[in-house]
């Protein structure tokens, strides 16, 4: 009975820690916006399926290049399709795929820095020296290699853009575990006889839990920008898709008489990039962490 | 002091070393040879042999591996399958077009960034400082290719300034480039400013916030005075890392700009070379990017060293 008391209080704590975080966050002008924004964009890619008006893939020679009317509220692209369906669905592909890509990012980046920072020595030495040239070859070469070499669906996109942004997460754990490795409790666990693996996940983690989720949170932000980036160079999903990267590459070459089916796709992409980026500030400064003077490796 | 920069050269030399291998086992793992990625349908007979002799893929992977690498130090990376001419014949104006457009917009982009940085960092959270915070934040977040095809709709189609892509061939002189790349420089210096001109600010407002310019306050020193003796020199130093990681970190966006606006330089060889399955050419262009990377890094680490008397003076000690 006592027990169970003392692990509701605990959760109770957790929850209200989480909503203290988010009052403080949407406390600032920039952190109210920043949540707006994605929270605008989450709840528009649950429901797009449900309420776009025309069918995302149809067609028709009747309807090319319209522009922006009551039945087609963002005008129609060179295929005749319905440029607001193909927008609202294509916050969905960038949230499902950026959102799955920084999971994966984060628990082998996370796990691996920590281990990193816990082992030391020689297996630190060679795994930072390989992860130094990893971030040495430029993102967009790495990838494009990859997905020019395994294709361009999803299932290679995902892992591939959660490995590539992962790298950069390693270090951050790494020098984070630095940090509370010297720590008396770290050493009192050692001393009690505690396996290198419960000192990971019961001191550790919950100590470099804050740098870390900081650090994935601007990570989501660059990797969107990389996803739409290969979307747009003809490297990420694949037509007829709808994606934000790929509409504003397809549309490009028609903007100087089809201005609307290029801008509903940029205002997409741009609002959410921005977004997630006050969102991401505003989480690091709730969390008392300074990232103003780091570099966007 | 020497030691400490033969140190950091050869780091720089090992992680090149492992670029290296990363690209070349990356190319070996993944399913297909470079024969075969680039012949697709018609990789079977007398042109599949005729290729693998000619690339050498009938030898073992180490051995080629150490045969390549000989090569690339002395400044061969071999022969290019679609263009079926050397490597570096592809590459020299390749190179010279990038190395025009990337210099055009640090030499517009630095001293930008910091006169932005001083000014947003001294008027902090009043009206200079907010509207500029604004506009970097913006164009530090959103894509190159977003802002690169703003750029195209509204200068070059709407107002009809400027031509919207660039549409000379890869060895143009210097002239017909320099009339041709406004726009692209354009593009990239928005985003290596707002990046820089971020960096600058908070690293002035610390420095303002220490004790030595609370000090100089406090003794009367003239505020311009103080800003330019005391505060930059200590601002600025700290920012040159930082600045060069982003340069670096910005070589990935200059290959979106260049595809944007046609630019015939490296960043849409790396496009054309990835769609050609031109895997030689692939791994010259890893090498070539990463030790560009590395170079900057270097070059940067090396600069603060000899700007900062202290660091000289600790590393002597020791």
């Amino acid at each position: 009975m006592e027990s169970n008391l003392i692990t509701e209080d605990k959760q109770k704590n957790k929850l209200e820690k989480a909503f203290e975080i988010l009052k403080t966050m949407a406390s600032k002008p920039s952190g109210l916006i920043g949540l707006t924004i994605v929270l605008f964009h989450v709840i528009l890619a649950l429901i797009s399926p449900y309420i776009a008006p025309y069918d995302y893939k149809a067609i028709s020679p009747n309807t090319m290049l319209l522009a922006p009317s009551a039945e087609h509220w963002f005008g129609t692209d060179s295929l005749g399709r319905d440029v607001f369906t193909r927008t609202i669905l294509g916050g969905r592909t960038a949230l499902t795929v950026t959102f799955f890509g920084s999971l994966i990012a984060l628990l082998w980046g996370g796990l691996l820095g920590i281990f990193c920072g816990l082992v030391g020595g020689k297996i630190d030495d060679v795994v930072m020296r390989v992860v130094d040239a990893f971030l040495s070859i430029p993102w967009i070469l790495a990838m494009l290699l990859i997905v020019s070499l395994l294709g361009t669906s999803t299932e290679v996109l995902i892992p591939a853009l959660g490995f590539f942004y992962g790298k950069g997460i390693v270090r951050v754990a790494r020098a984070a575990t630095h940090d509370v490795i010297a720590k008396d409790f770290i050493v009192s666990a050692r001393a009690r006889g505690h396996s290198n693996m419960s000192i990971i996940w019961n001191e550790i983690i919950p100590n470099v839990r804050d740098a870390i989720l900081v650090e994935g949170a601007m990570r989501w932000s660059w990797m969107l920008l990389g996803f739409s980036s290969l979307s747009f160079l003809g490297f990420g999903v694949s037509p007829p898709t709808p994606d934000w990267g790929l509409m504003i590459s397809n549309a490009r070459g028609l903007m100087s008489f089809a201005y609307w089916s290029v801008i509903a796709p940029i205002v997409g992409l741009s609002s959410l990039i921005i977004g997630i980026n006050l969102t991401a500030d505003a989480f690091a400064k709730a969390l008392g962490i300074d990232r103003s003077t780091k570099a966007p490796v | 002091m020497l030691l400490l920069i033969l140190k950091r050269i050869g780091l720089g030399l090992i992680t090149l070393f492992i670029v290296s291998l990363i690209t070349f086992v990356g190319v070996e793992v993944l399913p297909g040879d470079a024969c075969t990625t680039y012949l697709e349908r018609e990789a079977y007979g007398a042109a599949l042999d005729a290729c693998i002799k000619r690339l050498g893929l009938d030898v073992p992977a180490y051995e080629r591996y150490v045969d390549w690498a000989s090569n690339v130090v002395r400044g061969d990376f071999g022969y290019s399958l679609s263009g079926e001419m050397p490597i570096n014949e592809v590459l020299g104006p390749r190179v010279k077009n990038s190395l025009v457009l990337a210099s055009v917009s640090i030499l517009i982009g630095i001293p930008l960034a910091i006169v932005l940085g001083i000014i947003t960092a001294l008027w902090r959270d009043k009206l200079p400082d907010i509207m500029i915070s604004t506009i970097t934040i913006f164009s530090m977040t959103i894509p190159e290719f977003i802002s690169a095809t703003l750029l195209i709709l509204i200068v070059a189609i709407w107002l009809g300034w400027l031509p919207g892509i660039v549409i000379i061939p890869s060895d143009a002189t210097f002239y017909e480039l320099l009339s041709n790349i406004i726009l692209p420089v354009v593009a990239i210096s928005m985003i290596m400013t707002a990046h820089m001109a971020r960096m600058v600010r908070s690293s002035v407002i610390q420095v303002m916030a220490s004790d030595y310019v609370q000090m100089a306050i406090l003794k009367g020193v003239p505020y311009w005075k103080m800003v330019f003796r005391h505060v930059l020199p200590n601002a600025l130093l700290p920012a040159i890392n930082v600045v060069a990681l982003t340069i670096a970190w910005l070589l990935g966006g200059v290959v979106v700009t260049e595809v944007v606006f046609n630019y015939p330089g490296l960043g849409r060889l790396v496009i054309e070379s990835i769609s050609n399955r031109d895997l030689p050419v692939v791994q010259a262009l890893a090498i070539i990017l990463a030790s560009i990377y590395v170079g900057i890094n270097l070059i940067a680490d090396l600069m603060t060293l000899m700007l900062n008397p202290r660091l000289k003076s600790l590393q002597i000690r020791k």
